[in-house]
């Protein structure tokens, strides 16, 4: 019996980081197939989709994070195969500094307005 | 004057939106490879299809030659379609052809070229369809032309056709 405890708790050292490190890879590994866009469906995500298309991505990604590629290296990876159009998010580059920076131009303008009129009032 | 100003600011800010939308809404939701663009060949090892032995790239493609990398599988329609067009290159010197075989059973794919003859000088397999990601494909039939330095210079979505055949005749000569 005491044997047996020994081992559970030698067994619970060893395979605790493990499981962690796995739920790590897992999670990691879902949120970029999350924000990887299914070229072949209608409105998909690589993670919703069963296409073999799909499946061949998870198969990469799953080889990628076991290579200890980081999720920016994932990206680059895909983009330089499919372009950009296969992320969901886009980088910030020329092509879209307008989708990035406009709420933000946005938000001060109005803010602004705001500002003046409290201003204003007093 | 400054309500006038918010007003012209409003205008300008709905033109912005409409013509994002309008523009947005003409654009395609769905992906249109880039065909254009020259990319090095991936480094990549796969198995071959008659040895079953693992093969490198550096082993597959060699300076100095043309290559055509045509992915197929015997459960693809479209391949079939092509498959005359493929025996045609075949007989070209200047090009040799290439095979991938995609995420298919052994005996078919076997029973396939069996049946429509071989036009590959050497058939890799893709059983997960990983070594068709390396090259940026996202279905089958596609083809590749890689050129003498071993970069992809041409790619052909679906199956080829009379004109593609022209088309790669005319840049291997």
């Amino acid at each position: 019996m005491k044997t047996i405890k020994i081992f559970l708790i030698i067994f619970l050292f060893i395979g605790l980081p493990q499981l962690k490190s796995n739920e790590k890879n897992d999670n990691l590994k879902n949120k970029i197939l999350k924000n990887i866009r299914c070229l072949i469906c209608q409105g998909q995500s690589v993670y919703d989709s069963e296409s073999d298309f799909a499946s061949s991505i998870k198969l990469i990604v799953d080889k990628k994070i076991d290579e200890e590629s980081s999720e920016d290296q994932i990206y680059e990876f895909l983009r330089e195969k499919y372009g950009d159009w296969i992320i969901y998010e886009p980088k910030l580059n020329k092509n879209t500094y307008i989708l990035w920076l406009s709420p933000l131009l946005l938000f001060l303008f109005g803010g602004l307005i705001i500002f003046k009129k409290l201003y204003n009032q007093k | 004057m400054n309500n006038k100003f918010i007003l012209i600011f409003f205008l300008i800010f709905l033109s912005f939106c409409f013509i994002i939308f309008y523009k947005g809404l003409n654009n395609s939701n769905t992906y249109i490879p880039k065909i254009s663009e020259e990319k090095n060949i991936p480094l990549f090892k796969a198995k071959d299809f008659n040895s079953n032995i693992d093969i490198t790239s550096d082993k597959v493609f060699e300076k100095n030659s043309y290559y055509i990398v045509n992915i197929w599988a015997s459960w693809c329609v479209p391949c079939r379609k092509e498959h005359p067009l493929l025996m045609e290159l075949s007989k070209t010197q200047s090009v040799k052809l290439i095979g991938l075989n995609y995420r298919d059973k052994l005996k078919n794919a076997k029973k396939f070229i069996n049946e429509l003859g071989n036009p590959y000088s050497q058939i890799l397999i893709d059983n997960d369809g990983m070594l068709a990601v390396e090259f940026g494909a996202y279905g089958v039939p596609e083809t590749f032309l890689i050129d003498k330095n071993k970069k992809i210079i041409e790619k052909f979505v679906g199956p080829i056709n009379q004109e593609i055949v022209e088309k790669i005749k005319l840049i291997i000569k």
